[in-house]
C-alpha cells in the first residue's frame, strides 16, 4: 500500500466512524432525553406490564439501551477494522 | 450471633480480604502504580470501574432519593449511566491509544502546554476532593450506625484500610481490590431488593417486580393512589421543569465522561478495542445496580407509609425507633394522639433539635416549633437502603452484609479518588512540570508520599466536613462537565483546536459554572435560590450543561483568531484517532 492509499483508508477509517458514533448518539439522545423527558407524558399514556411507558424509559429503558449501545459500537468498530486493516489485533 | 455481632464479622473479613489482595498486588513500577502495568482484563476492568463509580452515594443514598422523589430522580438514573455511552464513544478509546498516565497528561501534550496541564490538575484537584469527603463521610455513618462506634472512629478506620492497599499498592492493588468490593457490594444490594420483591409482588427479579401486581393493582399504581391519597404529587410523575430536568441529566452525563478517576481506569487495559469494551461490561456492572435501584425506592416508600402511617407510636416496628436513636428519623405528636400521621411539607422548623427528654408515648421530644401542616414524621432519605432489610424483617445477616456493601461502596470510590489525585501530583506536578530530572524510583515515592498526604486531607475533610460540602456535590460534576470533558473531546475530535481556546476555554467554562453554584450555593454569597432566580429556569445541579456549551464557544472563538495547531499535534492527533499500536501504556520518553 502506497503512502497516499494508507492516507486514503486512514481518512476514510474516520469517516465512518464519525458516521457510526453519530448514528449510535441520536438513538442515545432518542432514549433518554426523548422518550425520558421530553415525550413522557404521552408516553406515559401506554402501559408495558404495570409500568408507564414514559417511566420506564427514564428510569430502566434508556439504561437497558445504553449498554446495547456500547456494545454495538464495540463490535461494528471491530468490523471496520477488520475490513480497512487498521485494527488492533 | 446477633446482628451487631454478625456485621464486625462481615465488615471485618471484607477488610481483611482487601488487605490481602494490596499485600498480594504491590506495585514495583510507576506504571505499575499508575495505570497497573495496563494488563488488566476488560471484564476486570470493567468490574473494578464499576466499584470505583459506584460510590457511597450511589449505593445508600440514590434509593432513598428515587423512593421520595420518584421520576424527577430519572436524572440520576439516565445521568450517572449516559456518560458512559459518552465515554465509550468519544473518550475512552482515544486516551487509551494516546497511552500515559493522566488525564492531565493527554490535555498538556496534546495542547502542547504547561498552562493547560496545571488547569486540568486544578480542576481535577477541586472535582476529587469535593467528591472524596463524601466517601468518608459515608464510612463513617455506616460504622456509627451499625457497630456503634463514633463517626470519627469509622473515618479513621476507613481510612486505615484505604491507606494499606492505595499507598503499597496503586492502581494494581486498587484495580483488584475494587474487583472484590464490586462483588460484595452488589451481592449486598441484590439480596435484600430480592427478598424484599419477592415479600411484595412474588416475583424474584426487582426490575419487573416493580412493573407488577401487589394485591391485586400494579405496584407503581398503587403507589401513585396512596401518595395522591396522603397529598404527594404521583411517584411516576414530576414536579421538575423539562428544561431543569435535560439540564441536570446533560450535566450529569457529561459529568460522568469527564471524571478523571473513571477515565483513567480505561489506561489499565490493553488495547484500544479492550477499551471499548470494557466500558459496556462496566456499564453492565453499574446498570445491575442501578436498574434495581428504582425498585428498591418505590417498595421502600411504600413499606415506609404502610407501616408508619396511622399507627400508634407505641406499637411502631423496632426500626423506627433504632432510627430515631441516631436522629435520622423524628417524630412530633401534633395532635396529640398517640398516632403518627405522615403528610407533605416538613414535619417543624429547621434541624431536628432533641431536648434529651422523652414525651408521653416514649418518644424523643423536640425543642423545634412544629408546622401547620399534618405531617408529624421526619425521615432522612439516606436511610431507605440501611433501614430496608429491617423494615422488610430480614434476617440479620441481611443487615451484616448491606453494611459491608456501603463500606466497599465508599472505600472503592475513595481510593479511587486518592490514586488520581496523587498521580496529578507526582506525575503532572513534579515528573512533567517543576522537577523532570527525578529518577522513576522519587517519582514512585513522591506517588505514595501523595497518596498518604491526600488521605490524611480526606479523612480531614470527613470528619470536619465544610458545611456546604454536601451541597455542592454538584460542584464536581458540573466541573467535569465544563473543564475536563470539553477538552478531551475537542482535542481528539477538532485538529483546529489549538493551546489558547482550549485553555480558555477550560478557564471560562470553570469559572463560570463555579460561580453560578456558588451564588446559590455556598454561605458566602447566599444568592436568593430557586426556580425564579435560576437562568432560564436552570438550577445550579444542571448548570454545568451551560458551562460545557460556554466552554466550547469561547475555545472555538479564541482559536478562530489564534495561531493555528502546530504541524508535529495534528499527527499525533491522527496517530491517536487509529487502534493500531496502542502497546504499553508508558510514556515515550
Amino acid at each position: 500500500m502506497n503512502a497516499s492509499a494508507a492516507e486514503e483508508t486512514k481518512k476514510r477509517y474516520w469517516r465512518e466512524n464519525v458516521k457510526l458514533l453519530c448514528a449510535l448518539l441520536a438513538i442515545w439522545f432518542a432514549v433518554s432525553f426523548g422518550a425520558g423527558v421530553i415525550f413522557v407524558d404521552t408516553l406515559n399514556a401506554v402501559h408495558l406490564g404495570g409500568f408507564p411507558l414514559g417511566f420506564w424509559f427514564a428510569q430502566q429503558g434508556s439504561i437497558i439501551v445504553f449498554v446495547v449501545l456500547i456494545f454495538v459500537y464495540a463490535a461494528r468498530m471491530k468490523q471496520i477494522e477488520k475490513r480497512l486493516g487498521v485494527g488492533d489485533e | 450471633m446477633d446482628t451487631q455481632t454478625l456485621t464486625w464479622v462481615f465488615v471485618g473479613a471484607s477488610f481483611a480480604l482487601y488487605i490481602g489482595i494490596a499485600i498480594w498486588s504491590r506495585a514495583g513500577s510507576t506504571s505499575e502504580f499508575y495505570v497497573a502495568g495496563g494488563h488488566v482484563h476488560p471484564v476486570a476492568n470493567g468490574m473494578a470501574t464499576a466499584a470505583d463509580w459506584m460510590s457511597a452515594a450511589s449505593f445508600i443514598s440514590m434509593a432513598g432519593i428515587i423512593a421520595f422523589s420518584g421520576y424527577d430522580a430519572s436524572v440520576f438514573l439516565m445521568g450517572w449511566t449516559g456518560g458512559y455511552v459518552l465515554l465509550a464513544l468519544l473518550l475512552a478509546p482515544y486516551l487509551r491509544k494516546f497511552g500515559q498516565f493522566t488525564v492531565p497528561d493527554f490535555i498538556g501534550e496534546r495542547y502542547y502546554s504547561r498552562v493547560a496541564r496545571v488547569v486540568a490538575v486544578v480542576c481535577l484537584i477541586i472535582i476529587s476532593f469535593t467528591y472524596i469527603a463524601g466517601q468518608m463521610r459515608g464510612v463513617g455513618v455506616v460504622f456509627s450506625r451499625f457497630l456503634e462506634l463514633p463517626i470519627e472512629w469509622g473515618v479513621i478506620v476507613g481510612m486505615g484500610v484505604v491507606f494499606s492497599y492505595a499507598v503499597l499498592g496503586g492502581m494494581k492493588g486498587i484495580t483488584y481490590t475494587q474487583v472484590a468490593q464490586y462483588c460484595v457490594l452488589i451481592f449486598a444490594y441484590l439480596t435484600p431488593a430480592i427478598f424484599i420483591s419477592m415479600l411484595i409482588t412474588g416475583n424474584p427479579v426487582p426490575q419487573l417486580g416493580l412493573g407488577s401486581e401487589a394485591g391485586g393493582e400494579p405496584v407503581l399504581q398503587k403507589l401513585d393512589r396512596t401518595l395522591v391519597d396522603l397529598g404527594f404529587s404521583a411517584f411516576t410523575t414530576g414536579s421538575k421543569s423539562k428544561i431543569d430536568l435535560i439540564a441536570i441529566t446533560l450535566a450529569l452525563m457529561v459529568g460522568t465522561a469527564g471524571l478523571p478517576h473513571v477515565i483513567v481506569r480505561f489506561f489499565t487495559v490493553p488495547k484500544v478495542s479492550d477499551a471499548r469494551r470494557s466500558a459496556g461490561y462496566a456499564l453492565v456492572f453499574i446498570a445491575l445496580l442501578y436498574t434495581t435501584a428504582p425498585a428498591v425506592g418505590a417498595f421502600a416508600r411504600l413499606n415506609f407509609i404502610e407501616s408508619v402511617h396511622e399507627k400508634p407510636y407505641a406499637a411502631a416496628p423496632q426500626w423506627v425507633k433504632t432510627w430515631e436513636g441516631i436522629g435520622l428519623i423524628a417524630w412530633t405528636d401534633k395532635n396529640e394522639d398517640g398516632i403518627i400521621q405522615y403528610a407533605p411539607g416538613a414535619p417543624f422548623e429547621g434541624r431536628a433539635a432533641f431536648t434529651g427528654e422523652a414525651g408521653p408515648n416514649g418518644e424523643r421530644l423536640l425543642s423545634n416549633a412544629p408546622t401547620a401542616n399534618g405531617n408529624e414524621i421526619l425521615v432522612d432519605r439516606d436511610i431507605m437502603v440501611l433501614a430496608n432489610p429491617e423494615i422488610a424483617n430480614l434476617p440479620g445477616w441481611v443487615v451484616a452484609l448491606v453494611a459491608a456493601g456501603g463500606v466497599a461502596a465508599a472505600l472503592s470510590t475513595a481510593a479511587g479518588l486518592l490514586l488520581v489525585i496523587s498521580a496529578s501530583i507526582s506525575h503532572d506536578l513534579l515528573k512533567k512540570t517543576f522537577r523532570p530530572q527525578i529518577t522513576e524510583k522519587t517519582e514512585l515515592l513522591a506517588a505514595r508520599a501523595s497518596a498518604a498526604a491526600a488521605i490524611l486531607v480526606a479523612g480531614y475533610l470527613g470528619i470536619n466536613p465544610p458545611g456546604f460540602v454536601a451541597q455542592v456535590v454538584a460542584l464536581a460534576f458540573g466541573l467535569a462537565a465544563a473543564s475536563l470533558f470539553p477538552a478531551i473531546l475537542m482535542g481528539v475530535f477538532f485538529k483546529g483546536m489549538n493551546r489558547e481556546g482550549a485553555v480558555a476555554g477550560m478557564v471560562g467554562g470553570l469559572v463560570v459554572t463555579l460561580a453560578y453554584i456558588m451564588w446559590f450555593k455556598s454561605p458566602w454569597f447566599a444568592g436568593a435560590n430557586g426556580p425564579e432566580h435560576w437562568f432560564f429556569g436552570i438550577s445550579p445541579e444542571g448548570f454545568g450543561a451551560v458551562g460545557m456549551l460556554v466552554n466550547f464557544a469561547i475555545a472555538a472563538l479564541v482559536a478562530h483568531f489564534t495561531r493555528p495547531t502546530p504541524a508535529a499535534v495534528r499527527a499525533m492527533v491522527d496517530e491517536i484517532r487509529l487502534p493500531r499500536g496502542a502497546g504499553e501504556a508508558a510514556p515515550a520518553h
